[in-house]
């Protein structure tokens, strides 16, 4: 098992975090066969900030999902931190998903009973981390998007700007590598989406974590993401990456 | 997941649809509550019938007569062992032996006749026994009025409550009510009765008798082969009248007059056996019809009685009687118990529903912890820690509910015992046992019952759960 997942990725390549090859995901709905995602293709490198463009159907969420460890492919694999996804056990994949990923959705999703900070300091339980030490980390990363004031209110009683900010103190709590994002501003004014967007790339310049996107929308993957990645039909039709004038300086300065 | 965490997440799932959860917890309590029920008022009827047999003495009671008794002692009787002319004579050495086995705390001889006691010059021909002073414990003597002897060879007598009547010349009327012991003992305690007896005494005759007590002197003597038969007479006191009915006991009991023991055996009295065995009789040695032999551990019965066999003597002890006995209890208790394990089963169909509802509603929130990184044991464990939550909390729940049920059952038909004007009877019991054993049943069906539900939710596609909105 672990000959089979470490032998693909050579020392050479060791800076590259997900690449899938002819990744497949094909489900039956009724009598027709869907083709979600069909021979995808790509080499993401660690610390890259991209962004998956589409429209709805494209397969761009579900290659999101098996890059998550939500779903497995039917053929094709893909490999994330030298762990082929598709060879991983149930178990494992949990595993992966608990310590490798950080994810944040659309509609934040949030445990409507559970307070912000319980709610952040939910993956740690799963990881069997003391409570105080959970208390901590969650306090912390709370801080960090600026809602230490509100841990101890419900989601309903926070506007979605905040929801997803303790949605992203939640996916940063275990110190993830890897942050996956789906249409992570869909369900927010402008301000609020601009305002995510940048914790999303400083997550991705300070922490150096490597940032998936999802969206629709260009112009936002044009603003942030280094890299976009075209998806019509489940397959890969274009790859490219921002010029010059998205450099980082540039768009810091263009935000102040 | 560590236990707590999950104890913790499972208990504020609970709380979450608290009306849909109470009310399945409420379903395991009435199961449970049935279950205790029912198998408590089993163990109660139980250790009642165990009460009042221990109490009469008979469970720890080995009767032992000599093979050679032709009269045998009913149809009980073991025919099995050596022939009558090889066994040996019931006589005080061999009680004395007995008395030295092991496990046996005393051996006393059944010392019974029948014979006239005068009262206010009135002749009554009646049986009469010895008893040792360790019968005050039967409950023979519970409504007793007056009090037991107050030494083993007190000139005293405890008279059976019909015996007291005929002393009084009340016959009871038919379809009259019978009268209480207290007015029967009230003229009769304190007062004396004379008892006249066959003494049997050793030749020759003309010696005076062994005990210097108050009997009066002989008037007839007549001249046995080994001994001589002399009538005499003694003064009782009556110091006890029993509320026994002397037939619904055995043995000793059975008599409706009775004197200690001591006194009976200082006596001599001429008992039936004397002329069957006195061929065999070491001289001076008295010879026994039966003798009761005590145990000290109604357990240690059938050792007992082994040991008394090899000594060449018939045996007889309730312990059959008791093991079918146990027997029933057996049966009874499993029907007690199927019939109150049906309405626990009805309450975790209750819990595979409650818990099925959930899994719909908490689609996404199961879908989101996958997500984040829950296993599918995670969840798994999550909805066994729910279901386990709902049985424990059911399961003493519905002990309480169980017990509160007993006690006014118990208490309704006290009172309905009160009105027949019959005692107050304690007929149901809740063990330690019982307890432990109802929480614990109820946490395992629980469990059982969220085998599915879990199962179902560990089962649950995060991409599905998390595409509804």
């Amino acid at each position: 098992m672990t000959m089979t997942t470490a032998s693909p990725v050579s020392p050479a390549r060791a800076t590259i975090a997900i690449r899938s090859e002819n990744l497949c995901r094909h489900y039956r709905m009724g009598e027709t066969l869907i083709r979600a995602v069909d021979g995808v293709s790509l080499e993401v490198r660690a610390g890259e900030f991209i962004a998956l463009l589409g429209s709805s159907g494209s397969g761009k969420s579900s290659v999101l999902n098996l890059i998550a460890g939500l779903d497995r492919p039917t053929s094709g694999s893909v490999v994330v931190q030298d762990r082929d996804l598709a060879k991983l056990t149930r178990e494992e994949l949990a595993k992966y998903r608990l310590h490798v990923v950080g994810m944040v959705f659309q509609s934040f999703n949030l445990i409507a009973s559970m307070t912000l900070a319980e709610n952040v300091e939910l993956p740690l339980r799963f990881a069997e981390v003391d409570r105080s030490k959970r208390q901590e980390l969650a306090t912390a990363a709370l801080g960090r998007v600026g809602l230490r004031a509100r841990m101890n209110h419900r989601p309903s009683e926070l506007s979605g700007g905040e929801q997803q900010r303790a949605a992203l103190a939640r996916a940063l709590i275990n110190r993830p590598q890897l942050l996956l994002a789906d249409e992570p501003t869909g369900n927010l004014d402008s301000h609020t989406g601009t305002e995510i967007m940048n914790m999303l790339r400083e997550f991705n310049r300070d922490l150096g974590m490597t940032v998936v996107m999802v969206t629709h929308e260009r112009a936002l993957a044009e603003r942030y993401a280094k890299r976009m990645i075209f998806l019509a039909d489940g397959k890969l039709i274009d790859d490219r990456t921002n010029g010059p004038t998205v450099d980082s300086a540039h768009i810091q300065g263009g935000q102040s | 997941m560590k236990i707590p965490d999950l104890t913790d997440l499972a208990l504020r799932n609970l709380r979450e649809s608290v009306l849909r959860n109470s009310l399945t917890t409420l379903g395991i309590s009435v199961g449970v509550a049935s279950l205790v029920a029912m198998l408590s008022l089993g163990t109660g009827l139980q250790q009642l019938l165990s009460r009042r047999l221990a109490k009469s003495g008979l469970f720890d009671t080995v009767l032992v007569s000599s093979r050679r008794d032709l009269r045998g002692m009913g149809r009980e009787e073991e025919r099995k062992g050596p022939t009558p002319g090889e066994s040996r004579v019931l006589d005080e050495p061999a009680r004395q032996e007995m008395e030295r086995l092991p496990n046996v705390s005393e051996a006393y001889p059944d010392i019974r006749f029948v014979t006239e006691l005068r009262y206010e010059d009135k002749p009554h021909l009646t049986m009469i026994s010895a008893l040792p002073l360790s019968a005050r414990s039967n409950d023979a003597f519970d409504g007793m009025q007056g009090s037991f002897f107050s030494s083993d060879n007190g000139a005293e007598v405890i008279l059976q409550k019909s015996f007291a009547e005929e002393l009084l010349g009340k016959t009871p009327l038919l379809g009259a009510a019978d009268p209480s012991v207290g007015e029967l003992a009230k003229p009769l305690l304190g007062r004396e009765l004379i008892m006249r007896y066959a003494q049997r005494q050793s030749a020759p005759a003309s010696q005076p008798p062994p005990r210097g007590n108050d009997a009066t002197a002989a008037d007839d003597t007549v001249e046995g082969a080994a001994y001589s038969v002399v009538s005499r007479e003694q003064k009782l006191r009556i110091v006890g009248v029993s509320d026994l009915d002397p037939e619904t006991m055995r043995g000793p009991t059975r008599a409706k007059v009775f004197l200690p023991l001591g006194l009976a055996e200082s006596l001599h009295v001429m008992q039936p056996t004397d002329l069957r065995e006195i061929s065999q009789a070491a001289a001076d040695q008295p010879v026994y019809s039966s003798v009761s032999v005590r145990v000290k551990n109604p357990a240690q019965v059938q050792l007992v009685e082994d040991a008394i066999k090899k000594m060449g003597f018939n045996t007889f002890s309730i312990l059959d009687a008791s093991n079918s006995l146990r027997q029933v209890f057996r049966v009874l208790y499993a029907f007690l118990g199927i019939f109150g394990s049906l309405a626990l089963t009805v309450a975790s169909i209750g819990i595979v529903n409650t818990l099925v509802m959930a899994i719909l509603e908490r689609r996404r929130e199961i879908g989101i912890m996958k997500a984040i990184g829950a296993s599918d044991g995670d969840i798994r464990k999550l909805f066994f820690a729910e279901a386990g939550a709902m049985g424990i909390l059911g399961g003493i729940v519905g002990v309480a509910l169980g017990w509160a049920i007993g006690q006014i059952i118990n208490f309704g038909t006290n009172i309905w015992l009160k009105s027949q004007s019959l005692p107050p009877e304690h007929f149901w019991a809740v063990p330690l046992w019982l307890v432990v054993f109802s929480i614990i049943f109820s946490f395992v069906v629980s469990l059982v019952s969220g085998l599915y539900p879990a199962g179902r939710a560990a089962k649950l596609d995060p991409v599905q759960a998390l595409r509804y909105e």
